[in-house]
């Protein structure tokens, strides 16, 4: 694993929002195709580091490097230097921000915890507005149906078809998104995720929701289209049969801050980690 | 029973250029042969206000954004028209407090020296292209602020910005060019109502066009979920930016079209009035159908122009009462308003849109349809009927209860009976998992 490069790296990240440190001082590394879980109880910070990763929020201090090169970084600035709890201040000072549709743009694609499909749209054009950064028309050039309208369109729409085929969604390509059952909708999340071209996957608690079958059925389609899409792949998920099932290294969120990390033998034995979910005998 | 039929592709191409040329025959000979003038106000009107309400819809149901600054992007359209198209002779009249005004030419009428009757109809074009594109840059600018707002800081931030407008074209300053609070006339208008038809249709047309592209999914993506939309790489302020502009151009045009259509125009009646109005047809028409806006444009208009006229002037529908004074329509109207925002809050369309398929299949299937509407209805009132019987039951038993329970307490019985202990309990939430 350790030959394998490194596609997203977080040094330091820390978060705080007023006086609350929601991330502290996160530091996580994704190989290539590798895939790695974010476990935590509720209100650990997974969520929030994600929203750190995709640009939404912009991180207190600390860098995000995604292939290498840094895209986020920042350092407490303001009313923030006296406010600061963290840690590492001082150790970063530069100001980059990214917003969220410049890091898909990068190749980091995301799915979220609850559910965001565009509800008044189909299955396919779900698929298709996920392919929408990378058309090159104007939008005279649309509107008026122009031949690289024309040609890029149809490409699109056979390259959906063929992905909807990918996630066993092609027979419901003209239903209403939200229409679809609870499982589908999360795999047509995943779909549209796909869409972007991505090489690295964030995924918000894919399997929340499903019973031990469907989890099972889930951990074989994540292993599956990471070798198709030569994915790697960051996963948030509180089902610890799917976490230990397919994650090959495990990072643990406690109140923001990180007590442990390593492979899913090392978490299990890890005290910290059994103290955080079950509590520790006082 | 599904006897739907679909329709070829060639087949749908031909029906369309036959209904628009139709269209634009009658429009033509109508208006020629000196129709009814009513009717030839209704077209007129109603197409400017259809591509307005077409404009609206793209950004408030399309797009999401509810913005409120449409009657603002007409002024300065119509303003933009008027202004060069005077003819040099009527300067001194129309701009007579301000010395003959600034600008002592017009575009129709350069052209039209060089061309003739074609430099006329280009010399039209020209300034109305010309409108669409300065309310398309004022848009812009005024975009790279405001479209950071969100839903109802948007509206009232657009809305603001109209009022502000209106107030601005008044400007005595400005007199030389606006005339200050003075009406422009006197400028070039079409001679026959196919020419706004025409515009208001090429327009609606990229609309449509536009909606159904790549870029159109990707405005519905920012309506649907913004933080889904950016997630997925769609730009958010760029796209929001883009359908701001673009429906700030069609509203130019209309706001030319309208000046047009008035032969007269002031700054006044742009107010929010008649930004609500335009909401208002697109709110019948459903918000996210451009086919229902155009209906609904329509409708709109022929009812507050023509139909129901005759409850402001006495007599209406041969029915002659005191009741029917000035102002009595709009209280007809804000009652039918009312009516169809409580019964049909999808308004006409919906979210859905004309089709070839949709348009003959609804005929198709209306006499059947017909034939089963009795049994139907007949259901639906039983139904109800028997609903209300049960809950007529259910009151007369909780009396008796009532009465039992009192009875009993009085004769010292006790009242409740401890429950059975279960040995299993199933929960189930609200969704039934």
């Amino acid at each position: 694993m350790a030959d394998r490069e490194v596609v997203l790296k977080l040094s330091d990240v820390t978060m705080q929002f007023g006086g609350v440190v929601a991330v502290d001082n996160l530091n996580l590394e994704v190989h290539k195709n590798e895939i790695v879980g974010l476990i935590g109880p509720n209100g650990a910070g997974k969520t929030t580091a994600f929203n750190v990763i995709t640009g939404v929020y912009e991180p207190t201090n600390g860098n995000v490097e995604i292939n290498g090169d840094v895209v986020i970084e920042n350092y407490p600035q303001g009313k923030m230097t006296d406010t600061y709890k963290g840690r590492n201040q001082g150790v970063y000072t530069e100001v980059k921000t990214m917003l969220p549709d410049a890091v898909t743009k990068l190749g980091v694609a995301r799915t979220f915890q609850n559910i965001r499909l565009f509800k008044g749209m189909t299955v396919l054009e779900n698929v298709l507005v996920a392919m929408h950064m990378n058309q090159k028309q104007s939008i005279f050039g649309a509107a008026f149906r122009s031949p690289l309208a024309r040609k890029e369109e149809a490409a699109m729409r056979e390259e959906a078809l063929e992905l909807l085929k990918k996630v066993d969604l092609y027979e419901n390509k003209d239903d209403l998104s939200t229409s679809l059952p609870y499982g589908k909708q999360r795999h047509l999340e995943i779909a549209r995720a796909l869409a972007t071209h991505p090489t690295i996957l964030l995924l918000d608690e894919p399997a929340a929701g499903m019973n031990p079958q469907e989890s099972d059925d889930l951990m074989k389609f994540i292993g599956r289209i990471r070798d198709e899409f030569d994915l790697s792949i960051l996963m948030i998920e509180h089902h610890m049969q799917v976490i230990m099932g397919i994650c090959e290294h495990i990072y643990v969120l406690n109140y923001g801050g990180q007590i442990a990390d390593g492979t899913p033998e090392e978490i299990q034995a890890n005290p910290a980690v059994i103290e955080a979910y079950l509590g520790g005998d006082e | 029973m599904n006897n739907n039929i679909t329709l070829k592709k060639q087949t749908k191409t031909i029906l369309s250029i036959a209904a628009i040329a139709a269209i634009l025959v009658l429009v033509y000979l109508t208006d020629d042969m000196g129709g009814n003038p009513m009717l030839i106000t209704v077209i007129e009107k109603g197409a400017v206000y259809a591509l307005v309400a077409a404009s609206m819809n793209l950004l408030n149901g399309f797009t999401g954004l509810f913005s409120l600054g449409q009657a603002g992007f007409m002024l300065i359209g119509a303003y933009s028209y008027a202004i060069f198209t005077i003819p040099k002779n009527s300067h001194a009249a129309v701009y007579q407090y301000f010395d003959g005004g600034a600008i002592q030419w017009s575009i129709v009428e350069i052209l039209e020296s060089k061309m003739g009757i074609f430099g006329h109809y280009l010399g039209m074009l020209i300034p109305m292209i010309f409108a669409g594109l300065f309310v398309a840059l004022i848009a812009y600018l005024i975009g790279i602020p405001v479209l950071r707002l969100k839903s109802d800081y948007l509206a009232i931030a657009t809305l603001g910005f109209a009022e502000i407008l209106r107030a601005f074209f008044q400007w005595n300053t400005l007199g030389p060019i606006t005339n200050a609070s003075n009406v422009l006339r006197k400028y070039t208008v079409y001679n026959n109502a196919v020419f706004p038809v025409i515009i208001a249709g090429l327009c609606i047309a990229f609309i449509v066009l536009l909606i159904n592209s790549t870029y159109g999914r990707a405005f519905r993506a920012i309506r649907d979920d913004e933080i889904a939309a950016e997630a997925m790489g769609v730009n958010l302020f760029k796209h929001k930016e883009l359908a701001f502009v673009i429906s700030s151009f069609f509203a130019g045009i209309g706001g030319a079209l309208l000046a047009m259509f008035q032969t007269t125009i002031n700054a006044t009646p742009f107010a929010t009035t008649m930004t609500y109005e335009i909401l208002l047809m697109v709110v019948i028409g459903g918000i996210g159908s451009i086919t229902g806006s155009v209906i609904a444009a329509f409708l709109f208009t022929a009812c507050s122009e023509w139909w129901l006229r005759g409850l402001d002037s006495g007599t209406w529908l041969g029915i002659t009462s005191p009741l029917f004074r000035a102002g009595f329509r709009k209280v007809v109207f804000a009652v039918i308003i009312m009516l169809i925002v409580l019964f049909a809050a999808q308004g006409i369309m919906g979210t859905k849109e004309f089709s070839w398929d949709g348009f003959i299949n609804w005929f198709r299937n209306l006499p059947a349809n017909l034939k089963a509407w009795p049994e139907k209805h007949k259901a639906k009132s039983e139904a109800k009927k028997n609903e209300k019987a049960a809950v007529k039951a259910a009151k007369i038993k909780a009396k008796e209860d009532k009465k039992n329970s009192e009875a009993k307490r009085a004769s010292g019985e006790k009242l409740f009976t401890p429950l059975e202990t279960f040995d299993h309990v199933v929960v189930f939430d609200k969704e039934g998992k």
